[in-house]
């Protein structure tokens, strides 16, 4: 224990825990996701399969990042969370009726358009797609930052 | 070390959340479920609908099904099973519930073939056939009028019968009772006007020899 204190200078750690933030994110949005589809029955429109794609992946990158430390997290991790930012912004103009969504024939898949899930009547899962990903994005960032020196 | 060690406690709580969460919500849906059942128990049951077994069976299964139903074929020498196990002691009934694609000509043929008293027999006939008038969840009448060539039933009579609007009122009324009763998928049953809340073979087993247990002791 005591080594370990000597070897490893506080900064080290305060970068492992970002990264291990992001990781709990990831980790988060993926279960909450799996809860939606698979517990409440939601089905998942094509949006939001994309917004997956790009966030169950970053469990596994994180984690690997993690044991042990890995700097280059930073470049794996960051063009992967970038792309479901962006669908998860787009989701967020397309269901807030910024842009149209395009007029395809009704069938019984979901459409992404619709709301059907809101948390205290103001959070949406778009929302929270949003706000973990910026929240990721921003962490890496910073970790970017602290290991640089 | 320490550090996996964090992780691995991290793992363990979040996956104890979601298996917490998912209980409640689980439990917290069959409770409405039951509710709802409770609430709309007149329209479990119509007088038109086809029925099986002892009049006085005091244990009454009740299913909503749609003849191209994978599931619903599956479930059908279960219940038959079950009835044989327990002689006069259960009562099946059938409810008309077309979700497929093209089903509700289907279900409009077995009304008609209940008009003539073959039902059950043509019901039996169309789970035999399923996978020739059913192609990739879609029904065709086409496909299971040919099949019905081959059974004792009477076509053109059943044709002529098809007609009669009584046929349709009763499909729409087992329709509109399956919306009242929160049935969005088949097979959907309810034993003695409980809902059958977690699916499965199993769940129906104890379902039903709860019931059987509480009714005749």
């Amino acid at each position: 224990m005591t080594e370990s204190n000597e070897r490893t200078p506080m900064p080290l750690d305060t970068a492992w825990v970002i990264i291990f933030i992001c990781w709990l994110l990831a980790t988060a949005g993926t279960l909450g996701s799996l809860f939606f589809s698979e517990v409440m029955g939601l089905k998942p429109c094509v949006l939001c399969w994309y917004q997956r794609i790009f966030m169950y992946p970053l469990v596994i990158i994180f984690l690997v990042g993690l044991f042990p430390l890995d700097r280059a997290v930073f470049r794996y991790a960051l063009p992967v969370a970038i792309i479901g930012w962006c669908f998860a912004v787009y989701h967020y103009l397309v269901y807030s009726g910024y842009i149209p969504e395009n007029l395809q024939p009704c069938s019984e898949d979901a459409s992404c358009a619709e709301i059907n899930l809101e948390l205290f009547g103001l959070i949406t899962i778009p929302m929270m797609s949003i706000i973990s990903y910026t929240a990721i994005i921003v962490l890496l960032f910073i970790f970017r930052r602290r290991t640089q020196s | 070390m320490k550090k996996f060690s964090f992780v691995a406690a991290a793992i363990v709580l979040l996956l104890s959340v979601f298996a917490v969460a998912t209980y409640l919500y689980n439990s917290q849906k069959a409770d409405d479920a039951s509710a709802n059942a409770q609430k709309n128990y007149s329209v479990l049951e119509r007088d038109h609908s086809p029925t099986l077994g002892d009049e006085k069976a005091k244990v009454t299964i009740v299913e909503f099904f749609d003849p191209a139903c994978g599931t619903c074929k599956a479930f059908y020498p279960f219940l038959k099973q079950a009835m044989e196990a327990y002689p006069g002691k259960i009562r099946l009934v059938m409810r008309y519930l077309p979700l497929h694609q093209g089903s509700d000509e289907v279900v409009n043929i077995l009304e008609a073939a209940h008009q003539q008293d073959k039902f059950w027999e043509i019901l039996e006939a169309a789970y035999k056939t399923q996978s020739d008038w059913t192609q990739h969840h879609v029904a065709q009448p086409e496909a299971f009028w040919k099949m019905l060539s081959y059974t004792k039933l009477d076509v053109e009579n059943a044709k002529q019968d098809l007609k009669n609007p009584v046929i349709a009122q009763r499909i729409k009324q087992d329709i509109a009772d399956a919306e009242k009763l929160n049935v969005t998928k088949t097979p959907g049953f309810f034993v003695n006007g409980k809902p059958l809340t977690s699916f499965g073979f199993q769940q129906l087993k104890d379902l039903i020899e709860t019931e059987l247990r509480n009714n005749y002791k």
